[in-house]
This record gives structure tokens, C-alpha cells and sequence, in this order.
């Protein structure tokens, strides 16, 4: 250790120095992980020994015509949850960045206001909304369209969007804060270049703000598909999957199976499987992010 | 980013390998302890002279009535016992049905603890050698003296677990269930009707209400189990019960492809049909529906006892409550209906016999009378208390009843460990019509068929 070295270069003693840190990502981060993808791999009902089951735990996800619905419910949620905040959420920043209308922060704060709230008590509150007597019937029904009265909830066509549009009310918010952040940054040149070549408003989006928060963008996309995807609370109050199994999502089967079915294994592979998939469409929007910016 | 090394891939390559080599089978590290079924003679039912002891206690009661009986037992036997310590844990049911399991398998569990009877809960437990055999005891005490037999198979199981319904006692509950009839008196009068007496006269009373613009039954079914128990209803009327019975308690020998069963699964759709429910049934709520009752809407609910307490608190007087009426007034009843959760006590626990005395305490006969101070149904002697007239003693008279009469058939979503989700979504499908009635009991029949076969 007695050769000289430049300051900044490697040296073994650093990994001394994350060690700490490491040691408690591993016990509450690795371990766990390493632990389902272990339950994964065994028929175990939590009490008994369990017994050795190969891979057939995730063969069934793509085998039980269930649980594959419930992926598929999972990326229908996406769109509610992700595409559909994203569209609006870029409008409202547009608008309210572009307008510099008084009491912004009022309006970003009404804006914000469901982040706050917790999901269980939103939960609760649109179950209410939907009832079959309940604020939306009755606003239906005060228009005259009775006929489009239903219970929302219990519906084998609309229980799933409503339960989407939920998510999108959840989500805007967020997603408008964050463009709204990003377009605040854009230098008022650029704009005044824009419209000096002739550009109006809507040409003055697209070439001028739409680029510029693609970095928002990403960011606003991630958190917003990895909540779409472990959606739990949002049907575990409403629905409980139903009717039928029409709104059932992987993260409930993850706890149905595992509390109420006592079927660790299975409940561990779904979770795993959930976990892959949320890592792997998180990396490609980030993929998609650096390409643009570079 | 530094580019990964042939030494850091190979710590994560020890990594990996340390992780499988300490990789043994899920439970593997405690084994079960073999169920030991203590000899008669072993068994002492003189609980002050059984020394110093603390007996740690897992229940459920934590609501109104629930706790207050359980704080005043606890509190009586205590005084009785000084040599005996409670240490009482108790928490929502919920709550206690996620947390038992690993308290279970620990090494040192609770000794006396409330199990649901189901086959996921108390089945397994059983299975897994965690609970004791109470058939020494129940001897001792007279327990099946006290007990009708449809009441104890609800906490019965073969010593391995797999067959629910008979074998070894496991458990003793303190309260009982019956899933009937609630009207209206009040709707009925006006409708010129009186309480029905049999199935024919429930039917055209729903008729009736539905001409006058009433709402014939309430029923709330977004939570997908609560239309069990209307079905569990019209299939007693279809569907001898013996049948029921098997079906239910998942053992072999019985089929839901009947013509009794889909003459009941008809009848169910019909009902819809007719406009008998609420309109939105399957997006409305359990307890907005009953709330929704207890406010004036609807002539009719099929529903389970423990609505009664929070219903009559609004309908005073006008609640009544019948046991599902037969083919004729005087035809043997068949409700589907069940117990409380039984007390059990573990294979682990060192003072079985403290634990044996604290659960006869608390399930005697003074016991139920405290139950029924508190407001609570005791399920032994139900027809013994003395309770004012109005709902409270229409639900007394019609537990009595059914226990007396062994009438009672087991909840449908007990037979397998899946049934409750298979059924209640099921359900959900016939009542929508997305399913037929064949469709709707090939379903069932699937998942029963496939549990009662692997089961042996």
C-alpha cells in the first residue's frame, strides 16, 4: 500500500466504506428478494414443510387463464393511470404555465391535493361515488339519463375503467407539478425564437415544450406505470377483484393468495414475476429518456 | 460506471451460491410436534389446585358486546381462580387471522387462541399438528352434553386435518349464527301481509311487494360473498341437507350437477328476473345494503344474526327475524348458519389443563347467560334465556330451533380452501346472467370436485 496513488482512484478500502449502508439494503432488500424467488420455487402453505415445485409455479401464471387476466387488467390500469394523466397533465401545465394565470399556486395546490390524500380513503370516497344510489347516479339522473345509471362498481364492462379513472384522478395531479416544474425552466427565448419563425400556439408545443420536458416526462411515466402495476389498496376496497374477476390485478392475487389461500409459493411467484415486470418497462422508459436527451 | 470485474462477478457468484446453500424447504426448521392426545385419566379438571399459572390468550372480541363479555368472564374466572393469570391479546378478526399462523408455528405460542373453523385456518392448523384434540376433555366436562352435535362438527376434524366435520374436537365457540329471513313488520302490515309460513308464502310476498313499488329484498353483493348466504338459503329449500352438508364440508360422494341444485340456481335467477333485488345489486355494498334496509327500503333481507343488534338500533320494533320458511309450517327447518370462533387450545402449550377449565368457564351456563346480557347469541341453552320480545328474542327462538332440530347446514364457501372466491365470483356471474345456472354450478362443481378428490 505504499505506492502513491492519484486522489479519486479506486481503492478496496471504499468498499469498507459502503459497507454499512450495504449491509442494511441487504437485510431488508436482498434477502427478502432472494427469499421470494426461493418461495417461488416450493408448494407451501405457511405451516407445513413445503415441497420442492421447479418452475410450475410460474407456468400456472401463464397457464391459469385467471391470473393471466389479471396482468392484462394490470395494463389496462396503465393507460388510466399513466397515458391518461400524461395527456392531461401536459395540457393543464401547458395552460397553466403558459397563462401565467393569477393564483397559480392555488390552482397547483387543488391540483396536487389527491397525492395527499391516502389511497384507502380515496378508495372509500369513489366506492360512495359509484354506489348504485350514489353521487354519480345522482348526477346522472338529475341530467335525465337514467338510463345510463348503473352500479358502477358492480358492472362487468365499466368496473374496470372506474376504477381506472380513480387512478387517473390520483395521478394528474402528480404528473401536472412535475411538467409544470419542467416547463417553468424553459429560457422565454426559445419561445420568442418560436414565434419570431412563425410558430403559434399549438406548433409552439410541440416543438419547443414537448422536447424540452422529456426528462418529466420519463420520470412522471415511472412512478406513474409502477403504480399502476402494484395497484392493491384501490381494488382491495372497491371491488375485491369482482365482480367476477373482472377487476382482479396481480398485487391482489399476491395477497389473496397468500393470506387468505395460505398458497405461499404461488403468491411468491406472482409477486416475483410482478417485480420483474415493473423493472424491466421502468428500464425501457428510462431507456427511452436517455435516447432522447443525448 | 466501472465495468464489472472478474472479482466482483464472482462475489456476486458467492453470493448467489451462500443464499442456496442455506436455501432449505419453506417450515423445514420446525418440525411439528406430534399431536399428543392426552389419556383420561391425565386429564384434571380441579383448576384451583393446579399451582401458579399464566395462560396467554388470543381472541377476537374486541367490538361492543364481544368485549364486554369477554372482560366480565375474564375478570369472574380470575376471581375464582386466583392461582390462574390471564394474559389476554386480543385484536380484530382480521388481524388475528393474518398473525396467527406465524404465532403458531413459533416455539412458544399462545395457549389458548380463537381459530376461524374454516379448512384454511383451523384445518391447517390441525393438519400441521398445532392444536390439541379436546375429545379427554370435552368427556370431563360434558361438553357434548351441552353442545348440540351440529354445533361441535363446526370445530371437528380428523386428526390429520382432512376431514372437517367429524373426528376430534378441537375447539368450543361461546356464540351462534343463522342465517334467515329479516322483514319489515311495518312494510307487511301495509302490504296486508303476515310474517310468511312457508316458501310459497315468502315468494308471493315478494310478488306482492314488487306490484305495490316496494323493493322486495335488499341485497348488497360488490363485496362478492353475501349472495352465499342468499343462495345457502334458497338451495335449503331445494336441496336435501344432507347433500348441503357434503357439498360443504367438501367430502366426496355428492355433486353440484344436480337437478335439485340447478332447480335452485334457476329459482335465484328468476328472482332477478322478477326485479326482486335493488336495482345495481352487485355494485352496492354490504353494509350500505343493510343500512339501507334498516332506513325503510326493501319488505325483505336475507341475512345473517349479527346484523340484528346494529338493525333493530334504527327499526326498533319493526324488525322481525324468521328462520327460512319449508314447504309447509311444519317441515323440519334448514338454515344454513355456523358458531362463532371456537376457542382451541395448542399442542404446545404446557397447561392444557388450565386452559381445558378457562374454556369451559367461559362457555357454561352462567357464561351464557352473561352472553346474552351483553347482547351477544350464546350457542348452547339458547332457548333457556329469558330476553324481551322483539328481534332480539325472534333471532333467540329461531337459533334454539335450529340447533334443537339439528337444522343447521354449514356455510357452502367452508368445502374448499378456494371456495369462498370460486362461489362468491360465481355468483357474481349468475346474478349478472353472465353465467347460466349449468354454467354457474360446473364452476363449483370443478373446484369441489378437484379439492374432494386430491383430499382422499
Amino acid at each position: 500500500m505504499s505506492v502513491a496513488r492519484p486522489p479519486g482512484e479506486p481503492r478496496r478500502v471504499a468498499y469498507l466504506y459502503i459497507l454499512p449502508a450495504f449491509v442494511i439494503y441487504a437485510a431488508f432488500l436482498l434477502y427478502p428478494i432472494g427469499r421470494a424467488v426461493q418461495l417461488s420455487l416450493y408448494n407451501w402453505d405457511g405451516l407445513s414443510v413445503g415441497t420442492w415445485a421447479g418452475l410450475s409455479n410460474y407456468a400456472a401464471i401463464v397457464a391459469d387463464e385467471g391470473l393471466r387476466d389479471a396482468f392484462v387488467h394490470a395494463l389496462v390500469l396503465v393507460a388510466f393511470y399513466a397515458l391518461a394523466p400524461l395527456a392531461i397533465g401536459l395540457m393543464l401545465a401547458a395552460i397553466l404555465n403558459h397563462a401565467k394565470v393569477r393564483g397559480l399556486g392555488f390552482f397547483r395546490t387543488v391540483v396536487f391535493l389527491p397525492q395527499v390524500v391516502a389511497m384507502v380513503v380515496v378508495a372509500v370516497a369513489w366506492r360512495r361515488v359509484y354506489a348504485p344510489d350514489g353521487t354519480l347516479n345522482g348526477l346522472l339522473g338529475a341530467l335525465g339519463l337514467d338510463s345510463l345509471t348503473r352500479g358502477w362498481l358492480g358492472d362487468y364492462t365499466f368496473a374496470l375503467p372506474a376504477v381506472g379513472v380513480v387512478g387517473t384522478w390520483f395521478e394528474t395531479g402528480l404528473v401536472t407539478v412535475l411538467l409544470l416544474a419542467g416547463m417553468s425552466r424553459i429560457p422565454s427565448e426559445l419561445y420568442e425564437a418560436a414565434r419570431l419563425d412563425g410558430a403559434g400556439a399549438v406548433k409552439e408545443f410541440f416543438a419547443v415544450t414537448l422536447p424540452s420536458v422529456r426528462g418529466e416526462i420519463a420520470v412522471a411515466l415511472t412512478l406513474t406505470v409502477i403504480a399502476a402495476l402494484r395497484t392493491f389498496d384501490l381494488v382491495y376496497i372497491t371491488t375485491r377483484g369482482g365482480p367476477g374477476t373482472s377487476t382482479s390485478v396481480p398485487s391482489y392475487e399476491v395477497y389473496h393468495r397468500a393470506f387468505g389461500l395460505s398458497q405461499i409459493g404461488s403468491a411468491a411467484a406472482i409477486g416475483v414475476t410482478l417485480t420483474v415486470a415493473i423493472f424491466a418497462i421502468s428500464f425501457m422508459i428510462n431507456r427511452f429518456a436517455d435516447r432522447g436527451a443525448s | 460506471m466501472i465495468p464489472p470485474t472478474p472479482r466482483r462477478r464472482a462475489v456476486l457468484a458467492a453470493t448467489a451460491v451462500a443464499l442456496a446453500a442455506t436455501a432449505c424447504a419453506p417450515g423445514s426448521s420446525a418440525p411439528p410436534p406430534a399431536a399428543s392426545s392426552a389419556a383420561p385419566s391425565a386429564v384434571r379438571t380441579d383448576a384451583a389446585a393446579l399451582g401458579n399459572v399464566t395462560l396467554t390468550i388470543w381472541d377476537q372480541e374486541v367490538r361492543g358486546g364481544q368485549a364486554a363479555q369477554m372482560k366480565q368472564l375474564n375478570a369472574a374466572f380470575e376471581a375464582k381462580y386466583p392461582n390462574i393469570k390471564l394474559k389476554r391479546v386480543s385484536r380484530s378478526f382480521d388481524d388475528l387471522n393474518t398473525t396467527l399462523r406465524l404465532a403458531l408455528s413459533g416455539n412458544e405460542p399462545p395457549d389458548v387462541v380463537e381459530a376461524n373453523n374454516g379448512r384454511s385456518s383451523m384445518g391447517a392448523f390441525v393438519k400441521a399438528g398445532q392444536l390439541r384434540p379436546l375429545n379427554a376433555y370435552a368427556e370431563a366436562y360434558g361438553w357434548k352434553k351441552r353442545y348440540p352435535d351440529s354445533v361441535l362438527r363446526y370445530s371437528s376434524y380428523s386428526a390429520d386435518g382432512k376431514v372437517f366435520g367429524e373426528g376430534n374436537l378441537y375447539g368450543l365457540p361461546q356464540v351462534g349464527e343463522v342465517v334467515g329471513i329479516f322483514y319489515n313488520a311495518a312494510k307487511l302490515t301495509s302490504l296486508g301481509l303476515q310474517p310468511p309460513k312457508t316458501w310459497e308464502e315468502f315468494q308471493a310476498a315478494l310478488a306482492k311487494a314488487k306490484g305495490a313499488g316496494e323493493i322486495p329484498m335488499q341485497l348488497g353483493n360488490l363485496d362478492k360473498w353475501p349472495a352465499i348466504h342468499v343462495f345457502g338459503t334458497v338451495q335449503g329449500r331445494n336441496v336435501p341437507a344432507a347433500q348441503i352438508g357434503t357439498l360443504a364440508f367438501g367430502r366426496k360422494g355428492a355433486s353440484w350437477n344436480t337437478p335439485d341444485n340447478t332447480k335452485a340456481a334457476q329459482q335465484l335467477v328468476d328472482w332477478v328476473d322478477k326485479g326482486y333485488f335493488n336495482k345495481g345489486f352487485n355494485g352496492q355494498g354490504y353494509d350500505p345494503a343493510w343500512q339501507a334496509f334498516s332506513k325503510g327500503q326493501g319488505v325483505f333481507l336475507i341475512g345473517g344474526t349479527w346484523l340484528m343488534a346494529d338493525m333493530e338500533k334504527v327499526l326498533g320494533k319493526n324488525l322481525g327475524f324468521i328462520l327460512p320458511p319449508g314447504a309447509t309450517p311444519d317441515a323440519p327447518p334448514v338454515a344454513t348458519g355456523g358458531t362463532g370462533l371456537p376457542f382451541a387450545i395448542t399442542a404446545k402449550s404446557p397447561n392444557p389443563d388450565a386452559a381445558a377449565a378457562y374454556i369451559d368457564f367461559i362457555t357454561n351456563a352462567d357464561a351464557m347467560k352473561v352472553l346474552t346480557t351483553t347482547g351477544n347469541l350464546p350457542v348452547a341453552d339458547t332457548d333457556q334465556q329469558s330476553v324481551p320480545a322483539g328481534a332480539q328474542q325472534d333471532v333467540f327462538k329461531a337459533f334454539g330451533t335450529a340447533t334443537k332440530n339439528d337444522g343447521l347446514v354449514p356455510y357452502l364457501d367452508y368445502a374448499t380452501p378456494t371456495f369462498a372466491d370460486t362461489l362468491g365470483a360465481a355468483l357474481q356471474d349468475l346474478l349478472a346472467k353472465k353465467a347460466t345456472p349449468q354454467e354457474f354450478l360446473a364452476t363449483l362443481e370443478k373446484d369441489y370436485k378437484a379439492f374432494a378428490e386430491s383430499n382422499g
